[in-house]
């Protein structure tokens, strides 16, 4: 029993060591992998979110814009697409942001824009992390001709020239939807996490808690779900976070060339019509700081907790508490 | 030797990859966009041209898919790369001869800087872990990784050409000029360059910095480098010699692929500042439906990261013993 339950640990030494210690007292049946990393996990990662402070700032920001995304119409003050308003004035008490040059109010925009960036950014996040797993688990687990055959596929992935070959297929889409863009960007981004993956499930294949699942006769699809992916939550986090970072901002550089919908309300899009309509050069600064705050905020907030979970899931890289103890005297 | 060998046979497979991926993608979408393209090129290029560009989408030709396939695939790798309509009628090698300098220049410059000084940098924060250095710069550079390259010239032009005027804020030259080898001619490209090259030194260091940094923490905790002190060698000589060129190990792939990426410009870069290089380049292809530019700029970039990366796995195999024996 007692050997079922370490070997858990060695994926992410800090979040579920501690899961470990908790319920080392509580004898459990085989299999505790499953039971233990539902509520657990969950309850690990609020722990880890509240001991680090690069993820207590990442957590606050994104709960922020995801609120913002969630119920726009409660916060914005106008409707976005009207250009009923008087066009390119400066910030006032009935425009705080002031307005575009064809009259709409920055404001609302911005609040508005959060949606599509929180929509596209989870949605590439959760696909391209399925879509790592896919590829990277099986891979690892698989071994031999499947393994080399996902690698290969992924390594060819990796190294042709994302952002070129996005411009390439959007040229010929014309002005993407969302659903487009969604699709694009997994397309291009799973690769990186399938790699990371691999290489963590390769370090497991031959543990005892598989060995014993295999004993068992468990198929393979329950051994990769249950028993395998719930060692590696904090790299799937890490992993999710890595991905949605890159779907923020290339979705912004895409929307922000043109190629994305020019009807859409976006903070890409935004910057777009803001080069269009010379805001610089008509002193129309906020229409072109404003939105790139909120792309590098949403961006920070994804880029920070990814780095704190770098942290957590490798305890090397914690900060020190006590310097004198690894540096030199 | 296998090693090199294996890695050469990816090269290959990943550059055939990408030449289908050129042929693929056209094809797939609805609608032909190429047949649109065609229509309103007719008229306007000769009939040479047009049989060359409809062979090249596999348009109104009777020949079969595979046989396009195979008639492209002898195209491009003769170099048979067809011409360029937004430059009409100069053959895309040309134009791509004509941007190529100017990226190079900006972009590849500012590469190896940003990685000499993130990767020093990266040293000493790693060294002094949790030192002034490192408690303040770590969470400053994953902010700035963050932000969006694009953005950050938009606020370089901002600051320094609309509100201060100091700087010019796009083209690499002053359009008045002609390009020649003098003193004044040299100073307007470096001062037209300064901005773009600080937007991209500022958004790419932060990255090497980070991974350098965590790197290092690794590497720290290795036996030889305890060896190193154990011994009582200087700090320094274990930072450097010890640490550092281990922690250096792994970033020299990442560095051999942004040295490839150089060849694609930081494009957005180039867009902000209507800098007339390869990035460049690629973005008015793909709005003007150049189709045979934008996928020959696709194809180069493509091999460019292909043979940094091939560079870079025989350097490193060079290295670092433990990689041959591995493969």
């Amino acid at each position: 029993m007692a050997d079922t339950q370490t070997p858990i640990v060695p994926g992410n030494a800090a979040t579920l060591g501690r899961a470990a210690g908790a319920a080392g007292g509580v004898t459990t049946p085989p299999g505790p992998a499953r039971r233990r990393s539902s509520g657990g996990a969950v309850r690990n990662l609020w722990v880890a979110i509240k001991s680090n402070r690069k993820a207590t700032v990442g957590a606050i920001l994104l709960a922020i814009f995801t609120v913002m995304a969630l119920v726009p119409g409660l916060i914005a003050p106008d409707d976005p697409e009207s250009e009923a308003f008087p066009s390119s004035a400066g910030p006032s008490a009935q425009h705080w942001l002031g307005t575009t040059h064809y009259g709409q109010d920055i404001l609302s925009q911005v609040i508005w824009g959060a949606r599509q960036s929180m929509v596209i950014a989870v949605g590439v996040g959760l696909f391209a992390t399925v879509i790592s797993v896919l590829a990277g688990v099986s891979a690892a687990y698989l071994g031999g001709l499947p393994d080399s055959v996902i690698s290969l596929v992924t390594d060819v992935f990796l190294v042709i020239p994302t952002f070129p070959l996005i411009i390439v297929i959007a040229s010929y889409v014309k002005s993407s939807s969302d659903t487009v863009l969604i699709f694009v960007l997994v397309v291009t981004g799973w690769s990186y996490g399938a790699r990371q993956l691999r290489v963590q499930a390769l370090s497991l294949r031959n543990r005892d808690f598989l060995e014993s699942a295999r004993v068992r006769g468990e198929r393979r699809s329950y051994v990769i779900v249950v028993e395998i992916l719930p060692t590696m939550t904090s790299l799937l986090v890490a992993n999710f976070l890595g991905a949605a970072l890159y779907a923020v901002l290339t979705a912004a550089g895409l929307q922000f060339i043109g190629l994305g919908d020019p009807a859409a309300n976006s903070w890409g899009t935004m910057l777009y019509w803001a080069k269009d309509g010379a805001a610089l050069q008509t002193d129309q600064y906020l229409w072109a700081i404003i939105p790139g705050v909120c792309i590098a905020t949403l961006g920070a907030a994804f880029a920070l907790l990814n780095y704190a979970f770098d942290e957590i899931s490798n305890p090397a890289l914690r900060p020190v508490r006590r310097p004198r103890a690894t540096r030199d005297s | 030797m296998r090693f090199l060998l294996r890695r050469l046979g990816f090269f290959v497979l990943t550059l055939w990859a990408a030449l289908t991926l050129n042929f693929v993608i056209p094809r797939l979408m609805p609608g032909n966009p190429a047949l649109a393209m065609m229509a309103r090129f007719h008229g306007r290029v000769s009939g040479n041209v047009l049989a060359a560009l409809e062979a090249e989408f596999g348009v109104s030709t009777k020949a079969s898919v595979w046989d396009q396939y195979w008639q492209y695939l002898g195209n491009t790798l003769t170099g048979h790369l067809g011409v360029s309509t937004t430059y009409f009628p100069q053959p895309v090698t040309d134009v791509i001869r004509a941007g190529l300098p100017w990226t190079l220049g900006l972009v590849g410059i500012t590469t190896v800087l940003a990685f000499i000084l993130g990767s020093l940098v990266g040293v000493v924060g790693g060294w002094r872990r949790g030192g002034k250095l490192d408690s303040i710069l770590t969470p400053v550079f994953i902010v700035t990784s963050s932000v969006p390259y694009f953005w950050v010239g938009l606020m370089g032009i901002l600051l320094f050409s609309v509100i201060l005027g100091w700087l010019p804020s796009d083209f690499a030259y002053d359009n008045v000029l002609v390009p020649e080898l003098s003193w004044s001619f040299v100073a307007n490209v470096l001062q037209h360059s300064i901005l773009p090259a600080a937007t991209i030194l500022i958004t790419s260091i932060g990255t090497w910095i980070l991974t350098m940094r965590n790197n290092m923490v690794t590497v720290l905790a290795e036996d030889y480098v305890r060896m190193g002190r154990a011994k009582g060698l200087s700090s320094r000589r274990v930072m450097v010699d010890y640490a550092a060129r281990n922690a250096m190990l792994p970033n020299l792939t990442g560095f051999a692929m942004s040295l490839g990426f150089v060849v694609s410009g930081a494009i957005l870069v180039e867009y902000v500042f209507d800098y007339p290089g390869i990035g460049f380049m690629l973005l008015q292809s793909a709005e003007n439906e150049d189709y045979a530019l934008m996928q020959a700029l696709f194809l180069l970039i493509t091999v460019a990261v292909l043979l940094a990366v091939l560079a870079a796995d025989v350097l490193t195999a060079v290295l670092d013993p433990r990689t041959r024996t591995q493969a």
